[in-house]
């Protein structure tokens, strides 16, 4: 107040009136705050009701027609020999996709990050392609290399395999579009935790495949984890690039999301609904672990 | 025990970091290798330990040509600027990694991990994770974990560049201690030219990738070869040609003999050091160093004119 007065030119008459300073400390911060209250309750209030339009409602539903009348026809649905084929055959893709897309995914993260050679930069992009391609084109694409006609097509004939129309086209469809998981989630752990650690188990006389077991990959066993998570989802869910493949045999190459979409096209409602109940239900299971893991994980490290 | 290097060059891309080095280390020596940043130290140090390839050269411990070998087989220890640490493993796990990679008796590892916990002063911590640790304890973790194979040389990295002021100045201390105990062949490599010369029996002064210079530390200081090594390992007034440093800047009341005029531009107290900062009578500007009994004899001031004479300039005939 003092350095204010003393600035004002003297000439300049009396101080213009204001409000004293006990209204102006009152006034000022209080409608700041409330300004603030009031856009953060906005941004909740959009955030809360987009989430609850788009997924609580609309998951709430399929869950509520499901048990509509009561668990006998459930779990005459579940029990299904169709469903029950599908479900172990979702359990089988997703089961075969995880672990080839771990291992894949961890080499090519420290062939990536670690090594220098010609052609890392493409290899880099090539593992996003699944990312950036519509699973549709996957099928398509898997469809005319190992098809009937395909490039492939005609020397698996001959040896005796079948991939399209058949469990191990949806196999590969499913680890194509589940691969950049583990190594998208790999590689900036492996960046951030650098090379001195392994740098430092060499030179206390460990092997390259010592340091790998022992250093690096409790190193990123996280960012394993967290891709894992991801791939078996992904895995579990998938549905475009499969449909394309499996020629949608009921009891033989379909997975419970086609079996989802076979019940639904031929009216069987309660069908649709309990394996999309399923299906959700898998899905909250492996989100629920990766929790478990993710509190686990700020307990220990 | 000794270690040569010959002839050593290495580059990356069109950096030359190291240009045909040649340097001799003896037995149980503690030695500084001192310089600016790229100046080629650190990857001498990973020359020597391995986990750099020479593009030309010989690496030689204790006489027998090692060029050839991995860092796995090279049996040196390393310490890190960033300690390293092993974060999923206790600090008694990460001290035993070394032997229990060499499957050591489990009798004698824990032996060992004990005695070198006492060495480092972290009895009682042996079951923290690193990450419950401070950056002086994480430091000398890994100097135990490095020692624990009892290793041919050891080598370390800007050991204390992460450490703030006070915990390198204990650490420091704590390192030469150390080494009077151990007497293992030690090569540790610093930007930070006191820590070389408080630390080190010999500096060796690196610049672009060339060795400037190897000597005790007053050797550098007292008859530096050229004016790099001059400059890095301590302050210095450029006047023309010739260097002095600022404690052969002698600031005195009265006019003398090969004295000139100066005026006094500020004067900086640092608590037992005083900088003057003086420009002389032919616009000149010069600092000098003097206690803070001799500022406080002439009562220095701003603004104050005082006679100084330059003692001691030297000159270099060629860089």
């Amino acid at each position: 107040m003092s350095a204010e007065l003393a600035l004002r030119d003297p000439t300049a008459g009396p101080p213009p009136i204001r409000p004293s300073p006990r209204a102006s400390w009152a006034a000022g911060p209080s409608r700041i705050a409330s300004h603030a209250r009031v856009s953060r309750l906005g941004l909740r209030t959009v955030a809360l009701g987009y989430l609850l339009l788009l997924l609580v409602l609309p998951v709430g539903m399929v869950f509520w027609r499901t048990f509509e009348h009561g668990l006998a026809p459930v779990w005459a649905a579940v029990t299904a020999p169709d469903a029950v084929h599908a479900f172990w055959l979702s359990l089988l893709l997703v089961a075969i996709a995880v672990p080839l897309n771990t291992v894949f995914g961890v080499a090519a993260a420290i062939a990536v990050v670690r090594q220098r050679f010609w052609g890392r930069r493409v290899m880099s992009s090539l593992i996003d392609v699944p990312f950036a391609i519509s699973p549709v084109v996957v099928g398509l694409a898997l469809v005319l290399a190992y098809g009937h006609n395909g490039w492939f097509g005609n020397w698996l004939d001959s040896v005796g395999i079948q991939v399209i129309f058949s469990v191990p086209g949806m196999v590969m469809a499913t680890v194509f579009v589940s691969l950049p998981f583990v190594a998208r989630e790999v590689i900036p752990v492996l960046r951030e935790v650098g090379t001195e650690a392994e740098e430092a188990a060499t030179t206390l006389g460990a092997s390259p495949a010592r340091t790998f077991w022992h250093v690096t990959l409790p190193a990123i066993r996280w960012g394993i984890v967290y891709g894992v998570v991801l791939t078996s989802a992904r895995a579990l869910g998938e549905f475009g690039a499969v449909s394309v493949v499996s020629g949608r045999l009921s009891g033989s190459t379909q997975s419970l999301p086609l079996y989802v979409q076979d019940r639904f096209e031929n009216f069987d409602a309660t069908g649709a609904y309990t394996a999309a109940v399923v299906l959700a239900v898998l899905a909250i299971l492996i989100l629920v672990v990766m929790n478990v893991l993710a509190r686990n994980r700020r307990v220990v490290a | 025990m000794a270690i040569e290097l010959l002839n050593i060059s290495k580059r990356f891309g069109e950096f030359v970091a190291l240009d045909d080095v040649c340097l001799r280390i003896g037995d149980g020596e503690l030695t500084a290798v001192l310089g600016p940043s790229g100046s080629g130290k650190s990857t001498l140090l990973r020359v020597v330990a391995g986990l750099e390839v020479p593009d030309g050269g010989r690496v030689v411990i204790g006489g027998e040509d090692i060029t050839e070998d991995p860092a796995q087989r090279r049996g040196v220890g390393f310490v890190f600027q960033h300690y390293a640490a092993f974060r999923h493993m206790t600090v008694a796990q990460n001290i035993a990694f070394g032997l229990r990679v060499r499957r050591r008796p489990r009798k004698e590892i824990a032996d060992r991990v004990a005695e070198l916990l006492a060495l480092v002063h972290l009895n009682g911590l042996a079951d923290r994770y690193p990450a419950q640790l401070s950056g002086g304890q994480r430091q000398r973790m890994a100097l135990a974990r490095a020692l624990a194979p009892e290793p041919r040389v050891l080598l370390l990295d800007e050991p204390f560049g992460a450490l703030d002021a006070t915990v390198r100045a204990e650490l420091r201390a704590w390192l030469r201690r150390l080494h009077d105990q151990v007497h293992v062949t030690t090569i540790f490599v610093t930007h930070d030219q006191e820590e070389a010369m408080e630390v080190a029996q010999q500096v060796v002064v690196m610049h672009e990738g060339r060795i400037e210079q190897v000597g005790t530390p007053r050797e550098l200081y007292e008859v530096p070869r050229n004016e790099f090594v001059m400059g890095f390992v301590g302050p210095v007034n450029r006047l023309g040609d010739a260097f002095v440093r600022p404690h052969d800047v002698q600031v005195l009341p009265e006019p003398d003999a090969g004295t000139s005029e100066a005026l006094v531009e500020r004067v900086i107290h640092l608590g037992f050091e005083v900088r003057v900062e003086l420009t002389l009578d032919d616009g000149r500007s010069v600092w000098a160093q003097i206690t803070r009994a001799t500022a406080e004899e002439l009562e220095l001031e701003r603004g104050q004119i005082v006679a100084v004479r330059i003692a001691a300039p030297r000159q270099f005939t060629s860089t």
